[in-house]
């Protein structure tokens, strides 16, 4: 079944995220990172920074940091099950440190299909904003396999 | 960290890469407390099999973007990253080494910044791509 591109252009429910140092510092254990302004307080303090910079990929995790991640995927009647991550990307405009909330505003921006179907993709293109100022742009493509 | 400059950059030139561990349920593990995505594809194997999906358990798509970003960031403060984009081409299995590297494929000028566009790719021991990303990196 294609998914309907009505949908294009759907706003996605808005959601806040606050990252804490205790989450980034179990990301970087996770990847291996060794400096500390990524995973340690007081490291980052002396280097004069608010908190723990938040590292580039993990505007993703705090997208995703909702009850339901795919909400949008559901509401077009996706099976989930059948989902790929084909592409993802940022722009960065400020760097973000824990403890800072952050506003996340989403919305559908393109729906396209390959292979007569077989392969759909849906676009989602997401502003990151800190008390009103744009920090970050995330550009998410799913795959949804028939 | 030395700070690399754009005039001392030619296109073609690498910038350091970095080999991982071996990927382990661990690794698994840990990601998915840090990312919070606690998917059964990359932490059930009894799942995984049941649906017929893959053989074993695998990594996160967006571990081997993480690893890529560590290649940047151990290069130019964080902060110097304009952009950065990737493509998920291949399922990265328990036990593989990931190899990370980027060279630099342009220099330009944007909104007033000397800028280089890196290519980077993630990749197996063997060669296999994973993940094939670009990013533009603002330098002095």
């Amino acid at each position: 079944m294609l998914i309907d591109k009505k949908h294009i252009g759907m706003k996605v429910p808005p959601h806040s995220v606050t990252p804490t140092a205790w989450q980034l510092k179990w990301f970087a254990k996770a990847i291996g990172e060794t400096n500390p302004i990524y995973f340690d307080e007081a490291a980052a303090s002396q280097a004069g920074l608010p908190g723990v910079l938040v590292p580039p990929t993990f505007f993703f995790c705090m997208d995703m940091d909702k009850e339901r991640p795919f909400d949008y995927l559901e509401t077009m009647g996706c099976n989930l099950g059948k989902m790929l991550h084909g592409e993802q990307s940022f722009i960065y405009h400020k760097p973000v440190y824990s403890g800072e909330k952050l506003d996340f505003d989403a919305e559908i921006t393109d729906i396209y299909d390959k292979k007569n179907g077989a392969l759909q993709f849906v676009v989602k293109d997401v502003k990151v904003r800190r008390q009103g100022e744009l920090v970050c742009d995330v550009h998410s493509v799913m795959v949804i396999r028939e | 960290m030395t700070m690399p400059s754009f005039d001392a950059l030619n296109v073609g030139d690498e910038i350091p890469s970095m080999t991982t561990d071996p990927v382990s349920r661990l690794t698994l593990a840990l990601y998915a407390t840090g990312s919070g995505d606690h998917h059964p594809l990359h932490l059930d194997q009894d799942f995984v099999r049941s649906q017929k999906i893959a053989p074993d358990v695998f990594a996160h798509g967006m571990l081997g973007m993480a690893y890529l970003g560590r290649v940047l960031t151990q290069w130019v403060p964080q902060a110097c990253i304009r952009s950065f984009g990737v493509r998920f081409s291949a399922i990265t299995w328990v036990g593989e080494r990931l190899v990370c590297t980027g060279k630099v494929v342009e220099k330009l000028e944007r909104n007033g910044e000397k800028c280089v566009r890196l290519e980077l790719l993630c990749a197996n021991e063997q060669g296999e791509a994973k993940h094939k990303a670009d990013a533009v990196v603002a330098l002095a």
